[in-house]
């Protein structure tokens, strides 16, 4: 098992990892946290696949794909953080009200 | 003269003129209101350049940068993209007339910047040629998108917004995993080569399971809905309509072009026979659940839910009858939007008139307020999908590539939609005629609020007359591919 391939594991795990807290916490700041930490997971596994084979220099289209991800990134925890107080000035809890949890 | 008009590279336009037009209204709010006007004007003669362009010159492709396909950005229309573009343009024009009546200040100097956004978002989106630019206009459309349904600030609009953007960005990352895959294991994002190079490997099939998951949780297909009646619910009636009508247009359009272009000739009937039964299911439970509510805004919503299953009735048909379903696809689409941006404009009217939108207790409005009650019906013909309009043609293609293949099961399933939002759609009509139990204190309503309405409505009606010039057009450059199957 290549160094690359065990990166692009860690990041499918980080991945699964958001989802499971995603799915499971009620807290929006914990599903917040966990939509980034699935973020990295994918940005991971696209810097670490760049590199191709054992010793050829990496791709650098990922790593441009990664920083434009990160500026969606951290423009999309703005505006849910944003959100995300608003609602707990609102309702005086930062939950999701009501059935069908998310 | 003319030839001056067909070399402005109009897709160009099409993007940056509503990201100028949106940081204009930001800066200076006193006068958003006609510089959103005059931009979204602009925006639609612009769309009509492009469809001149395109029909002069054939399918049209830009570097923008002068760098090309596999490092740099590609611009790409076809006929695909201009029907979609075309449906943004005359949708956006409509609701932002309604707007200027709708939003007072300061609400008018928070809605314009993002609508502005969302409306260059959308345009990129649908002249994107590769698979990463389609990730980024996705985002930035979803976060426009959220920012615009939570614009009220009520508890309500705020939940909803909440629930929606969580929904929007598992979809986009689910997306963005797939793109990676297929960059990984084919090295280009251009959906043209992709397309050349793809081959049956385990990764493509994690890429589609993900992309086409994500897609789905965007568009709100059955069972992924979960989102959609409260925020489309709860946000102010012009940004309904152009979530409804274009927002989730815009994912179902992704996964259309990845279809066609990347992951159809591969052949997935299994997937295809899901998203099928997956789109029955949401015509069959949208109808009912629109059929129960009280509320009208909510019943629209469902009533959203219920036409993509539609869309994705299409899947399973496409194999054997290529280019009928897709050709019905793009029909439903352009007057689904019409329709629904005409009923949740309705909507709005009859909110502000009463002050609220419950059904049973709408008084006399057919009276009070004829011409919001004639869009209401007139955009329930092309939902219910009676001739003359453009539901019908639409519907009565799918049906026909059903019948074509036997699949009697899907043409059932058609019908019942139909006979279902029939129920709907007269129930509303219903109430509308009768007078309420309670009277309410009525507002006055701006006439702009009440002709863009009808315009909309029109529009979908008269879409019934003009199949054969939109089908010429949407098949420039074959999206569709060559159909071996005459029609």
């Amino acid at each position: 098992m290549s160094t690359a391939f065990f990166y692009a594991l860690v990041g499918v795990g980080l991945f699964c990892l958001g989802l499971y807290t995603l799915i499971v916490q009620a807290h929006l700041l914990r599903k917040i946290l966990a939509f980034n930490v699935m973020g990295s997971g994918v940005f991971l596994v696209l810097v670490a696949l760049a590199k191709r084979t054992e010793d050829a220099l990496p791709d650098p289209v990922p790593h441009a794909m990664v920083i434009t991800g990160i500026v969606v990134a951290v423009s999309a925890t703005a505006l849910a953080l944003t959100l995300m107080l608003k609602l707990a000035k609102e309702t005086g809890k930062a939950e999701l009200a009501g059935e069908g949890e998310e | 003269m003319a030839a001056i008009f067909l070399e402005i590279p109009w897709a160009v336009v099409l993007i940056l003129l509503p990201l100028s037009g949106a940081m204009a209204c930001f800066l200076w709010p006193a006068v958003a209101k006609s510089v959103g006007l005059v931009t979204v004007s602009m925006l639609a003669l612009s769309v009509a350049g492009l469809v001149w362009q395109v029909m002069e010159y054939g399918v049209y492709r830009h570097a923008v940068g002068g760098w090309g396909a596999p490092l740099g950005i590609d611009l790409y229309a076809d006929g695909l993209s201009l029907l979609m573009l075309a449906m943004t343009a005359l949708v956006g024009l409509a609701v932002s007339i309604y707007a200027t009546g709708y939003f007072e200040q300061p609400h008018a100097a928070r809605f314009w910047p993002l609508w502005l956004l969302l409306l260059a978002a959308l345009n990129a989106l649908f002249l994107a040629a590769d698979i990463f630019n389609l990730y980024v206009t996705l985002e930035l459309m979803g976060l426009a998108a959220v920012a615009l349904s939570a614009l009220s600030g009520s508890r309500d609009a705020l939940g909803g917004a909440m629930r929606y953007l969580l929904a929007t960005l598992l979809g986009s990352l689910a997306y963005l995993f797939g793109v990676a895959l297929l960059y990984h294991g084919f090295g280009s994002v251009d959906m043209a080569i992709l397309g050349q190079r793809l081959e049956a490997t385990p990764i493509v099939w994690a890429a589609l399971a993900l992309m086409t998951t994500g897609l789905a949780l965007k568009t709100a297909l059955f069972p992924f809905h979960f989102w959609l009646p409260p925020a489309h619910a709860s946000a102010p009636a012009p940004v309904s309509a152009v979530l409804s009508a274009l927002v989730v247009k815009a994912s179902f359009y992704i996964l259309l072009r990845l279809w066609l272009e990347i992951f159809g000739p591969l052949g997935v009937e299994g997937v295809e026979t899901l998203l099928g039964l997956l789109g029955a299911a949401a015509v069959l439970w949208g109808s009912v659940q629109a059929l129960r509510q009280t509320r009208l805004k909510l019943l629209v919503a469902y009533s959203t839910v219920a036409q993509i299953g539609y869309l994705f009735l299409a899947f399973p048909l496409a194999a054997g009858s290529g280019i009928t379903a897709w050709n019905a696809v793009a029909y439903l689409a352009l007057s689904h939007a019409l329709a629904k941006a005409a009923m949740f404009l309705v909507a709005g009217n009859l909110l502000r008139f009463g002050g609220h939108d419950r059904i049973a207790d709408l008084d006399r409005v057919v009276q009070r307020l004829p011409l919001t009650v004639t869009a209401f019906a007139l955009a329930g013909v092309s939902i219910m999908g009676l001739p003359p309009s453009g539901g019908f043609i639409g519907k009565w293609l799918l049906l026909e590539a059903a019948l074509q293949q036997g699949r009697w099961d899907l043409a059932v399933v058609m019908m019942l939609g139909g006979l279902l939002a029939a129920g709907y759609v007269f129930k509303v009509l219903g109430f509308a005629f009768t007078q309420a139990g309670v009277p309410h204190e009525s507002k006055t309503v701006p006439a702009s609020m009440e002709w863009a309405a009808l315009l909309l409505a029109v529009a979908a009606i008269v879409l019934g007359f003009l199949a054969a010039p939109l089908l010429a057009l949407v098949g420039i450059g074959a999206p569709f591919g060559i159909s071996e199957v005459a029609p």
